[in-house]
């Protein structure tokens, strides 16, 4: 592990004017992810700045109108919350899923938007052709293992998924990411903030250096209210999904009035699929209208690779498995 | 802040103290008792207790965050050692498995893992108490788990099930999980009041 400055910020703007000022400087909060980058090489700061002592910024918040979750809140708190439980199923759900126990109580959630990805060559101990993580490397999934890999939104730079759970429900619950930068305050729309990797596959996120996640906005909806996340792993527990379903309902008598359906495990970032939930309006909540609206407006569209055609029926059934969850007929 | 500044280095008028690279002195408070130790800001919170605490209860399996054998608690909460830094938790109590007996009086927890012979070579039951102990604690303030059916639910049984789940993060390569999973359901039958270790 290279050597490094280690401060403690005291409040949000002297934090922001720290990272800056500093562009080998980096925020540490739960820290599961950055300190294990140390310890591997894969993030190398000459300066951290430990954020943990912004409580302004670890509040969970919820209202009529919908939540706020503090950036700096623990996946275990949101996962208790009695709002979130009540309200937010989906949210909860893909939380409780994720990691294990102890590393809930420790990683925040700006820091779980944060991760990387799981790709074993980004992770690798050895030094091997990754675009992630030394720019302009190769792919070597590309060639070598792509089980793991997407199915939609990859580029010949780079077939990696992105592995959050809660980031899949916060998608397709159109949630909002709240920072703030030297310039001030600005709100990026969940599906804006992750880039497709094209030819910067490194480049991750549209957070500009020196900007702080403060919080993540979720809109109260019936849809929320309604929803269930599907995780498919190869463990019962404390893995990370082969693919999985964030999806969300609002049904009038028997006909679909709104569906919201995103995936995880198939691409960069969250995938939703909002032509499958455009064409389901007015449909019945049945498997049927389901599986026909995802064949046409959805996996027409997947890009399998090599090793995981497989995704493309798993990421089918598991969208119909989680609505039937919620209620659709057969 | 318990911290000095050994090694400062410049920074805006209002920035806070920069610990470092080189030796800083900090307090950790473990089991109620604070100790004076001079780190690097690398080390992690389990090296500083291994090392320099002389404190060996914690074990060091994976040092990644995947095995659970580090598992201590910070605050009441259970957290792994090796993926945090010790200069992080100056303000927190920290508690690890040597703090978890009373003397020679063993908490019904542990009783209960040699009730059960819930383990073989021994490396990871560290871990797996103080996780159980904890666990204990958030299935009593209802706090749900991938096992719950319905999360909306605050009443949540002390099930197999449960247990399995919330355990997950334990590792035990001589797989007595059957015999823990037993020794939890025992320990948390039969401590009605909080239990403690925290």
């Amino acid at each position: 592990m290279e050597p490094f400055v280690y401060r403690r910020a005291t409040d949000p703007q002297q934090a922001i004017a720290l990272l800056a000022a500093d562009p080998q400087a980096a925020f540490i909060a739960g820290g599961t992810e950055l300190v294990n980058w140390l310890k591997e090489g894969i993030a190398q700061p000459r300066a951290l700045i430990d954020i943990n002592g912004l409580r302004a910024l670890a509040t969970i918040d919820a209202g009529p109108a919908g939540l706020r979750l503090g950036a700096l809140a623990r996946m275990s708190e949101v996962a208790a919350h009695p709002a979130v439980r009540r309200a937010y199923p989906v949210i909860v759900e893909a939380l409780v899923k994720s990691a294990s126990a102890q590393l809930r109580n420790m990683a925040s959630m700006a820091g779980n938007l944060m991760q990387r990805t799981r790709c074993p060559y980004f992770r690798a101990d050895a030094a091997l052709p990754c675009n992630k993580r030394t720019p302009g490397s190769g792919c070597a999934s590309l060639r070598g293992r792509d089980r793991h890999a997407a199915i939609f939104g990859w580029s010949e730079s780079c077939v990696a998924t992105h592995p959050s759970d809660v980031a899949v429900a916060f998608a397709a619950l159109d949630a909002v990411v709240h920072v703030r930068g030297p310039a001030g305050e600005r709100m990026i729309p969940f599906e804006e903030f992750y880039r497709l990797p094209g030819d910067r596959p490194h480049d991750e996120t549209t957070l500009h250096h020196g900007e702080l996640i403060t919080a993540i906005g979720v809109p109260a909806a019936p849809v929320a209210v309604r929803s269930h996340y599907l995780k498919v792993r190869e463990r019962t527990s404390y893995e990370f999904a082969l693919v999985s379903a964030a999806v969300g309902v609002d049904v009038d008598g028997t006909t679909i009035r709104a569906a919201r359906i995103a995936l995880g495990g198939v691409a960069p970032k969250p995938w939703r699929l909002r032509a499958a939930e455009a064409a389901l309006a007015g449909r019945p909540f049945t498997a049927r209208a389901l599986r026909a609206a995802l064949d046409v407006n959805a996996f027409a569209e997947a890009r399998p690779r090599r090793e995981n055609a497989f995704k493309v029926e798993l990421a089918r059934r598991t969208v119909v498995r989680a609505m039937i969850g919620l209620g659709a007929t057969a | 802040m318990h911290m000095t500044n050994e090694a400062s280095g410049a920074g805006p008028a209002s920035a806070p103290p920069a610990l470092g690279p080189g030796p800083v002195n900090i307090t950790l408070t473990v089991n109620g008792q604070p100790h004076a130790v001079t780190v690097d800001p690398r080390v992690t919170l389990l090296d500083a207790l291994r090392e320099r605490l002389q404190l060996m209860g914690t074990k060091k399996g994976c040092d990644r965050g995947e095995c659970g054998a580090c598992t201590v608690h910070i605050n009441g909460r259970r957290v792994l050692s090796c993926v945090t830094l010790a200069v992080m938790h100056t303000g927190g109590e920290i508690s690890t498995i040597e703090g978890v007996a009373q003397g020679d009086h063993l908490h019904p927890l542990q009783a209960a893992f040699i009730d059960h012979d819930a383990f073989q070579c021994g490396y990871c039951t560290s871990g797996q108490i103080m996780s159980a102990l904890a666990l204990l604690e958030e299935i009593r303030r209802g706090e749900p788990s991938a096992a719950t059916a319905d999360v909306a639910v605050t009443s949540i049984p002390l099930s197999e099930d449960e247990i399995r789940e919330r355990m997950s993060g334990n590792i035990c390569r001589c797989s007595c999980y059957p015999q823990i999973v037993a020794s939890v359901g025992q320990a948390g039958a039969a401590t009605a009041a909080p239990v403690g270790g925290s």
